[in-house]
């Protein structure tokens, strides 16, 4: 009986989930790679293939700028048109993009991967690059290249003026930094710093020794120049910082030291005017040192993750920062935080399962150190983060600090528990088991008990029960025991009090277990000890039963649901993927598939099973009844899966196609060794996801002027009414109405026709999409498409007035006419006046 | 941007003590009085009229003290011998006592010499009582007899010699002036009655008889004697209820609360203890010597112990208003008004609000351990004050100090003072289980940093002394408890059907926990 391989159609696409602000936070290149824009509006940041642009103010991703097919590596804003961003990527192109609009304007083919971008106000035509130059990528050997760009106007252009400025410097993009007005770029490699001047054409290095009798190191982390003072800022491995000046004369250099930080300097960041110069580094601490007053700074502390970038904007009232743990912290310039951009926080590794919170529905796992995230898959928006360990979380390197190693909710969501865990690596392991309970006032989660000593060895996992009446705890341990934990109120104490406590314990011939499930309707209790499956009755603690398939220890248990609730699932060491019938309590199947995670699906009968071999994971997924995978797909990764979960979808999708039947009720989302975040989603959603995602640019991009907020109150007032009328027609009818004009609009001013040739074309395209309107309706938006004609302030104006008269007017015969009319009144509002929202909105 | 988060300080409870209700009822009482008296206290007894003086009988005199007062108001001293048994009259007007040379005097509360007295017992009376009419007295001697006397005649009614040793409780019933019930050291408790003359119910106690007491209900009786507290139930006939051995030895006197009827009983082993109502112990009261009586007044007010040592101690009842006098008078902060100032102040609509961060209020050491002083926010955790009252407190401290990985750093460098300081706070409370774990390690690390240097101080020498005595005298007994532990566990194993499986109830915590620390102490001994 083995799990037979039916062949599948390819009508899923894997996805990856646009979760992230800036992944991979441990590679090299990673912190030259986001800004702000001029005026402060956007930050851009680079994101896998992206480049996203976000809106300072509200905190929302407008759009994302498309078209690289590696790795972007690094971004800078034109310096000529402060409206247009470079972009580089590791697939050998240079991009110049109109950011406000998401609009490609040319492309640059350098061919080699480009590891950082710079540009100077003064060389106007040229940017700077790293560049890889390595044959082999053994000995990586990076250059910072000049490419002159030619002027023609073809969208791809290859460029291939390139003259080497420098062939040996470090891979660390935050290591070169143009000088005062661009008349030199100072770069770093390792302990000497070279400063090449283009007037004179001559590089002048200097360098530090390795280690003083202090120890410290003092190899080059970062680099920055001041913008009007010959003055070069370098950070340093053990957390200094170096003012060098005076180096246009080589042998008469001076320096001037500053030590705050107490590990690596991150990344510098002078002001623009110059005043100050910002560092962070690990303690996640920004610190702003005034320029030329010595010692004189002041602190923001506890950002988050370790700081590994700051950008100020142009006109110096913004600053922002990336942290390591995904996030953008947007600081004003009177140092005070005023907007965050959280994406779905990466840690180091995930320690907890993948869980769905039963009542937020929201995907719940390690967040930032000590806390659990809970991220919203349906808006991808990360929702809040769950202060587990309560302690101040020290920013050291090497520091062995308390994590979440474990989390699991009840069914209904009014339960949490958690392990957190200190001294895995050292011999004394403390860990405390705590129980959350949802206060319904709050929204969240508070705590409920804490249990010091709930073990004496590392819990290896816990489980709910599932019924609904009654919640239990089982929690397994290295110490060869499994303990039940009750809630409710002591015997001897009168006080009605609902904290935790054990119930039971139990143990198997002193084997250690490794797993526990409940079953469906919680009246059975699996426990697998080693190679034994033990059944218990929770309710008598009763072993009803052993279940023992001699080879290898059993990894993953999981119960059947629904129909299936008779089967029993395991997976061992050794391969085999084994189905107890626990009526007959005797093996019904079993497969020889070596399967990393075993998830079952709380909605349906199906369990997904990742399987792992030769470098490539596979996705079964089957009923227990039978041992025939309903799906199979080759070679969904090339990582190891270890967690897994089925998120219940909001609306059930009708997918009558076989293989696809099985994302009907709940979606997989599983997690790779790389800690991306993957998931199946079929076509349909796919198309759904791209519209959505347009009409959010749409609504996203106005700024809040108190212009628009008159408008948009009677905007948001008219969808009412839309939506009141026919509420089902409302969604497609937008996008539809506003095609044309979305046409007009979204093109470059200098390639349209004269307004009086559009006029008529732009009245006809009306005309037609709205025959059904009322005669004096129309005449009124003819009156205002003559006024269009004018000038775009007056006609925006009128708009607002016009639109201000037809509701007016809506309202008057609301309250005065009877039922005879309502028919004539429908046809009124039916009138489409998205196209004038859509006007309005489209003006940046 | 998060705020600092302050050092959490948990809450452990002490091992294997539950707070109830009723613990928490019977804590309410405040420290005790001391009287001395001139010699053993053999009985105390409470008025049944307020305000609730109670007679102390001792050696020869019997004191009447006021519910407050430390010094007698009234004293009975025309006994020639030892005194025993004073006790009011259900009016609270009239005193009976026995004596050690047999004759029974009755007092009036007022007066100071006898009104009656009664002769006839040739031997001490230890125990006299007035029926609930009023009129007639019962006592019970050691001439193994039981007499009951009329006080208007002083005449002797009857007498009854069904014991055969000495009586030495005595109960009379308060519904029925007919019955009365009567223990002796026969190891009997016999209930009789007037209208047959004779006893109508007999119970084996076991020991000899100290106390008897009957119920308000009277349908269950008291007796204590040797060890053992027992209930009968009268109704079934004489049926023991239940026995208690919650004493080590002799237990001499009983009483009933008046609020719930809750048993206390007092021992020679200087524990007086508190049942409820399903005959657990909730309470303790330790006094200094052995107990000989006690009694309790009404409503739970004062609860009177006499003991061997001659010693009355009292102890009141805390009331509400007592403790809120003191913490109006402790607290002399800022009023009310201060911390309201300006908070309920509403903006007017073309205000320009201009909000001010709430201020964080931390701790002394929250602060330091905020800017990274270690070694001095050790120091304030190691106050005298903190030190004393909230070891749990200093304790937190160092556990966040050794999270930080800074424990180290925070012991170095210190003087003889302040290192005295921490091995006495060592020395207290290294095997409290809540604390022994970080504080073995404190204790490991001031040895590491600190061996060069301990011969050169003489004081910190001999505290190292202590410890290391201290410590070896803990991982013996822990040697010991665990080789108890093996014991049971093989009477245990034993005991248990033979079954595949293993399986027990979850057994308290306080086991498990001593292996814990036991291993920790015994690797530490070896060390030092």
């Amino acid at each position: 009986m083995a799990i037979t391989v039916v062949s599948v159609k390819k009508v899923l696409l894997l996805r990856t989930l646009p979760l992230k602000l800036n992944e991979e936070v441990v590679e090299e290149y990673g912190s030259h790679r986001f800004m702000l824009s001029h005026g402060c509006r956007f930050v851009l940041c680079a994101s896998g293939d992206l480049v996203k642009v976000y809106s300072t103010r509200t905190e929302e991703w407008l759009h994302s700028l498309q078209g690289h097919t590696n790795q972007v590596t690094g971004i800078a804003l034109n310096p000529a048109n402060h409206l247009q961003v470079y972009s580089c990527s590791a697939d050998g192109t240079v991009k110049l993009w109109d950011f406000i609009d998401g609009i490609l304007i040319k492309t640059f083919i350098i061919g080699y991967p480009l590891f950082a971008i710079y540009v100077s106000e003064k060389h106007e035509g040229v940017l700077f690059l790293h560049v890889s130059m390595a044959t082999d990528s053994k000995n990586e050997c990076f250059q910072l290249v000049a490419v002159h760009l030619p002027k023609s106007a073809e969208q791809e252009v290859e460029a291939k003026e390139m003259s080497v400025v420098s062939s040996h410097i470090s891979s660390n993009p935050s290591c070169t930094a143009f000088g005062r007005g661009g008349e030199y770029i100072a770069f770093a490699r390792r302990l000497q710093l070279n400063v090449y001047f283009f007037r004179k054409q001559k590089t002048c290095s200097f360098s530090l020794k390795a280690t003083d009798k202090k120890g410290a190191q003092n190899a080059f982390t970062c680099i920055t120049c001041h913008p009007t003072d010959d003055c070069i800022a370098t950070g340093h491995e053990d957390g200094k910082i170096r003012l060098w000046r005076n180096f246009i004369h080589k042998k008469e250099y001076t320096y001037s030291t500053q030590h705050w930080h107490h590990n690596a300097v991150n990344t510098l960041c002078f002001t623009p005017e110059g005043t100050h110069l910002l560092s962070g580094g690990i303690e996640s601490v920004l610190v702003q040192w005034q320029y030329g007053a010595g010692n004189r700074k002041e602190f923001l502390p506890r950002l988050g993750g370790s700081i590994l970038h700051i950008s100020a904007s142009s006109d110096g009232q913004l600053f922002c920062t990336s942290h390591s743990d995904n996030k953008i912290t947007v600081i004003e310039s009177s140092f005070k935080v005023c907007g965050v951009l959280q994406g779905l926080v990466k840690g180091d590794a995930v320690l907890t399962d993948l869980m769905i919170d039963p009542r937020s529905k929201a995907l719940v796992l390690n967040g930032k150190p000590g806390h659990l995230q809970f991220y919203s898959l349906l808006r991808d928006k990360h929702l809040y983060n769950l202060d587990i360990v309560q302690q101040e979380y020290i920013y050291e390197a090497g520091l062995d600090q308390f994590e979440v190693a474990k989390a699991a909710f009840d069914i209904k969501g009014s339960w949490l528990a958690t392990v957190e865990e200190r001294g895995q690596k050292s011999s004394d392991l403390e860990f405390f088991l705590k129980l959350w309970a949802f206060d319904e006032r709050t929204q969240s989660f508070v705590l409920n008990t804490t249990i010091t000593a709930a073990h004496t060895d590392r819990i290896i996992s816990m489980c709910f029960s599932s019924s609904e009446e009654t919640t239990m705890l089982v929690t397994i341990a290295e110490d060869g025991q499994f303990k039940a934990w009750c809630q409710g109120a002591d015997a001897d104490t009168q006080q009605n009090q609902n904290f935790w406590s054990c119930d039971f314990v139990g143990s198997y011939h002193n084997l250690k277990p490794t797993n526990c499930s409940f079953s469906a309707d919680s009246s059975l209790l699996a426990v697998s000890f080693q190679e034994v499956i033990t059944i218990w009755s929770p309710e008598t603690w009763e072993m009803l039963t052993t279940l023992c398939q001699p080879p290898g220890i059993i990894r993953d248990l999981c119960f059947g649901r629904l129909s299936c609730s008779k089967y029993l699932l395991g997976t061992t060491t050794r391969n085999l993927l084994c189905c107890w019938n626990l009526l007959t309590c005797a093996l019904e199947w079993s497969s020889s598939v070596e399967v990393s995670k075993l998830q079952p699906d709380p909605l349906s009968e199906n369990v997904a099973a990742f399987s792992y071999q030769s470098k490539h994971t596979d996705l079964f997924v089957f009923k227990p009844s039978e041992p025939r995978p309903l799906f199979t797909n080759k070679n969904v990764c090339s990582e190891k899966v270890h967690r897994a979960v089925f998120v219940p979808r909001e609306e059930l999708l009708n997918n009558c196609d076989e293989s696809s039947q099985w994302l009907n009720r709940s979606q997989l989302y599983f997690l790779t060794q790389n800690m991306d975040l993957l998931t199946f989603s079929t076509a349909t959603e796919e198309d759904r996801m791209l519209s959505s995602s347009k009409q959010l640019v749409i609504d996203d991009s106005v700024a809040v002027t108190p212009f628009y907020l008159l408008l948009g109150k009677h905007r948001q007032q008219q969808q009412k009414l839309n939506t009141q009328s026919h509420p089902a027609a409302d969604k497609p009818q937008q996008p539809q109405g506003s095609v044309t004009i979305k046409e007009l609009l979204h093109t470059p001013a200098h390639v349209l026709p004269a307004a009086s040739v559009l006029c008529s074309m732009f009245v006809n395209s009306l005309l037609i999409s709205n025959t059904g309107v009322q005669q004096d309706c129309l005449r009124e938006e003819m009156d205002s498409e003559k006024e269009e004609e004018d000038s775009e302030e007056e006609m925006e104006a009128c708009d607002s007035q016009q639109e201000l008269r037809v509701q007016g007017s809506v309202d008057e015969v609301m309250l005065k006419l009877s039922k005879a009319q309502e028919r004539e009144l429908k046809r009124v509002r039916k009138t489409d006046f998205s196209w004038m929202a859509d006007l309005i909105d489209s003006k940046p | 941007m998060a705020s600092f988060k302050p050092t959490k300080v948990p809450f452990l409870p002490k091992l294997g003590e539950k707070v109830t209700e009723e613990t928490l009822y019977w804590k309410n009482y405040k420290s005790p009085v001391q009287i001395k008296e001139f010699g053993a206290i053999t009985k105390i007894d409470f008025s049944p009229l307020p305000p609730h003086n109670y007679a102390v009988t001792a050696s020869t005199r019997i004191h009447i003290y006021g519910p407050h007062s430390q010094e007698p108001i009234r004293s009975f001293t025309r006994f020639r011998d030892t005194a025993y048994g004073g006790r009011f009259r259900g009016d609270g007007k009239l005193l009976v006592a026995g004596s050690e040379e047999g004759l029974i005097r009755l007092f009036d509360i007022s007066g100071r010499v006898a009104l009656r007295q009664f002769k006839g017992h040739t031997k001490a009376v230890h125990m006299t009582s007035f029926l609930s009419d009023g009129f007639r007295v019962v006592s019970g001697s050691d001439d193994l007899s039981c007499r009951v006397w009329d006080v208007p005649s002083a005449v002797e009614l009857s007498s009854l010699t069904e014991h055969t040793d000495y009586i030495r409780a005595l109960a009379p019933s308060k519904l029925n002036p007919d019955l009365f019930v009567t223990g002796s050291y026969d190891h009997t408790v016999k209930v009789f009655d007037m209208r047959s003359g004779s006893s109508v119910m007999t119970m084996q106690h076991g020991h000899p008889v100290e106390c008897v007491l009957l119920y308000p209900s009277e349908a269950l009786l008291v007796s204590t004697g040797g060890r053992y507290v027992k209930v009968w139930d009268l109704l079934k006939g004489g049926q023991e209820l239940v026995s208690l051995k919650n004493h080590h030895k002799t237990v001499t006197c009983a009483c009933l609360s008046s609020v719930g009827n809750k048993l206390l009983t007092g021992s020679l082993d200087r524990h007086v203890k508190v049942y409820n109502s399903s005959y657990k112990v909730v309470h303790n009261f330790d006094c200094d010597a052995s107990i000989l009586s006690m009694a309790i007044a009404p409503d739970d007010e004062a609860l009177a112990v006499g003991m061997t040592n001659g010693v009355l101690s009292v102890r009141h009842r805390r009331h509400k208003k007592d403790k809120e006098t003191l913490t109006s008078r402790r607290r002399r902060g800022p009023s009310y008004q201060v911390f309201v100032k300006g908070k309920n102040f509403v903006p007017r609509q073309d205000d320009f609000l201009v909000s001010k961060p709430v201020k964080q209020y931390l701790r002394k050491y929250d602060k330091q351990l905020k800017s990274f002083e270690v070694s001095k926010a050790l120091d304030t955790a190691l106050q005298t004050w903190t030190r004393t009252s909230k070891p749990d407190v200093t304790v937190a401290v160092i556990i966040e100090l050794k999270r930080r990985g800074t424990l180290k750093n925070a012991l170095a460098g210190r003087n003889e003072e302040s290192l005295t300081k921490i091995l006495n706070f060592l020395l207290k409370h290294i095997f409290d289980p809540r604390f022994s774990r970080p504080l073995l390690m404190v204790g490991d690390i001031v040895l590491d940093l600190y061996q060069q240097v301990f011969h050169q101080s003489p004081v910190v020498e001999r505290l190292l002394q202590r410890l290391m005595e201290v410590l070896g005298r803990e991982a013996e007994l822990q040697q010991e408890l665990l080789q108890v532990l093996g014991i049971l566990d093989t009477l245990f194993t034993s005991l248990t059907p033979r079954k595949e499986v293993l399986w027990e109830r979850c057994c308290p915590m306080p086991l498990s926990n001593h292996c814990v620390s036991v291993s920790s102490v015994s690797a530490d001994v070896s060390k030092i």
